[in-house]
């Protein structure tokens, strides 16, 4: 049976800043009705029915979110939160624009009936700075779902209150860790929190909080109103549910966001875009975002699901794919991703403030042909060093992609070593121009 | 005792479109702390994509908040701005996915159109630009943002082309 799309389905998977879905329309396609049908059965039996799907959060860990959900205290005296995260920024990822951009009202409606899952009256959806078009967007959908009584003082009537705000990030990648986020939206720094207290417990303003990314979020109204069992029908097996969108980008013919039951594999998402750019040899490819350890070509049959790949060693991450042909330079690639994760930690932790810049200098050095012999040693053993030593998985992340680097794709730096230089002849595609990167 | 005197010369006052905007934000938040990235935002907008020293004062002292700590907050986020930009912001692509398809060479295409190093303002005062982190539309690679707008699928002609159009 051929899959139908069903977070997708009222866009073509193309950006539509320009006619996002209006209420009218969203009604008429049966929208809003997953908020009707868990107002009508109550909270418990929300979050059993979204706990029997199988959701996992789509944002990068992979959480069960009904369970989540369920860690919020039922004592109903106290302010609860839900905080909808919305600021994508991990490199290779463009779903949840995607999702913002062409249906505001999904959105608004997943968020809708978590709030009345964990009876929180209040919900904050931080989206990054860089999106003030999809913010907007957000906006003109919250105003109109206000005007029809499907926010406010009554949600449908129900006598449930609920109000919805739009929070503007202001660029930066560490806001996406749910307690950088808090602590952005509080008015702070986004430096990260310990844990535990979890936010569950302890989270926004103090109060209970469910942090869920846009996608999960999205899901949640078509499992009320199609059914648990529909939707763990989808995908791969009972642990990997539903179904997933998958950003690709890269050296790929058609780049966007495409929408498979969860456990697609690189070859046949490669199919639905159209094949690696020019038709050239596949060399890499990263399956979850700049965070998740690359992969050599030989495992692009693997299913791309939680649990799939981190036994392939890699992960699903926010299933960005970026694909990478037989001319890209992979220490140049991590390098980049180094620089990144550099510019990114928030510099509370030592191993993750000086690992992410000792990481990026030691790519950098061999990229430029000044690597020495006992380089790859280096990066394993300090990136070893980083791991799991830190408050938040920034640290973990970077180590993703450089330590794949030294264990999948060892020659590779050996010759940039013994030769002297880059052994990839230069192409405009991936210049010799690295930008600072602000 | 005598009386510690505050000698620094009074701040002028908000603009009324900033504080107008920070106050009907309140009844959303249940601290003034929270209002802190929002009043950012409205102030940096009203002084042209920059945060002068008096604004910078002029919001910490309406949140009631430390300057010291507004301060501390402008430096952690790359979109606020604490010495002049054009007025144009170009913001660059330069993170894999837009690398892989020929961002840095935009970069360098926009510096040399524009005769400038990164984060500085062109003679004109029109365009500041800026190499920047992945802006979460890779498939529109290689993109950049001018202001509040993406621009997808450039080449270093038609990055140079777009900002010709600008005033
Ligand atoms: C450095 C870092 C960046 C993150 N960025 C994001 C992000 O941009 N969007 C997101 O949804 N989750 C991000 N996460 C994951 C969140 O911390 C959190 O797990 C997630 O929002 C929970 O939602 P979910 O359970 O629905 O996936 C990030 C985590 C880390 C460590
Ligand atoms: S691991 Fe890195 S980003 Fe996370 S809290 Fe520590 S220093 Fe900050
Ligand atoms: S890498 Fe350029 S937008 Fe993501």
């Amino acid at each position: 049976m051929a899959f139908e799309a069903v977070l997708l389905r009222r866009s073509s998977g193309a950006t539509a800043l320009e006619v996002p879905v209006g209420l009218k329309e969203y009604r008429a396609d049966g929208g809003y009705e997953g908020l009707e049908k868990a107002l009508s059965v109550g909270p418990e039996e929300v979050i059993e029915e979204v706990k029997a799907s199988g959701l996992r959060g789509r944002g990068g860990a992979g959480f069960p979110a009904a369970v989540k959900w369920s860690f919020i205290p039922k004592s109903d005296n106290k302010p609860k939160y839900l905080v909808c995260n919305a600021d994508e920024s991990e490199p290779g990822t463009f779903k949840d624009r995607l999702l913002i951009e062409t249906d505001p009202h999904q959105l608004i409606e997943g968020c809708a009936i978590c709030c009345y899952a964990v009876g929180a009256h209040t919900c904050y959806i931080y989206i990054r700075g860089e999106y003030v078009r999809q913010a907007e967007i957000l906006e003109t959908a919250i105003r109109q779902a206000y005007d029809a009584g499907v926010l406010g003082d009554s949600v449908l009537k129900s006598g449930f209150k609920l109000d919805m705000r739009v929070h503007r990030g202001a660029g930066a990648y560490i806001c996406g860790e749910e307690t950088g986020m808090l602590e952005s939206l509080e008015g702070r720094r986004g430096q990260p929190r310990v844990k535990p207290p979890f936010p569950a417990i302890v989270g926004a303003f103090g109060a209970p909080t469910v942090i869920n990314n846009v996608e999960t979020l999205c899901n949640v109204p078509h499992i009320m109103t199609r059914g648990a069992d529909w939707f763990s029908e989808i995908g791969t097996d009972e642990r990997n549910t539903g179904p997933k969108l998958y950003c690709i980008s890269g050296h790929v013919e058609r780049p966007g966001v495409y929408e498979f039951p969860i456990g697609v594999t690189l070859n046949g998402l490669l199919e639905a875009a159209g094949g690696v750019l020019g038709g050239r040899p596949l060399k890499a490819f990263i399956p979850g975002g700049a965070s998740a350890p690359i992969l050599s070509a030989e495992q692009s049959h693997v299913p791309m699901d939680f649990d799939s790949l981190a036994k392939a060693g890699s992960m699903l991450g926010s299933a960005a794919v970026v694909v990478m042909d037989d001319t890209t330079c992979l220490v140049r690639a991590v390098y980049r991703l180094a620089k990144f994760f550099a510019h990114e930690s928030c510099g509370q932790c030592t191993p993750c403030r000086e690992g992410t810049n000792w990481s990026q200098m030691v790519l950098g050095r061999i990229e430029s042909g000044n690597g020495r012999p006992e380089d790859p040693e280096l990066l394993l053993r300090m990136t070893g060093n980083m791991s799991g030593t830190a408050l938040c998985a920034l640290s973990d992340a970077c180590v993703g992609p450089v330590r794949s680097l030294v264990q999948n794709f060892r020659p590779e730096i050996e010759e940039h070593i013994t030769s002297g230089r880059c052994p990839l002849p230069y192409r405009s595609v991936f210049g010799k121009t690295a930008g600072t990167g602000h | 005792m005598s009386e510690i005197k505050d000698t620094r010369p009074a701040l002028p006052p908000l603009p009324d479109d900033v504080r107008s905007a920070i106050t009907e934000l309140r009844r959303h938040y249940p601290t003034e702390e929270a209002l802190l990235l929002p009043a950012l935002h409205f102030a940096q907008k009203h002084w042209g994509g920059w945060l002068p020293e008096e604004a910078i004062l002029g919001v910490a002292d309406e949140l009631n908040l430390a300057p010291a700590k507004v301060f501390g907050v402008i430096t952690f986020y790359d979109l606020f701005h604490q010495s002049p930009v054009g007025r144009h912001r170009v913001r660059v692509c330069t993170n894999l996915s837009c690398a892989l398809r020929g961002g840095n060479e935009i970069l360098e295409a926009v510096k040399k159109h524009l005769n400038v190093a990164e984060n500085e303002v062109s003679a004109d005062g029109r365009c500041s630009v800026v190499g920047f982190e992945c802006l979460g539309a890779c498939e529109q690679a290689p993109m950049m943002m001018v202001d509040d707008d993406y621009h997808p699928h450039l080449t270093p002609d038609s990055a140079s082309r777009i900002l010709e159009e600008l005033d």
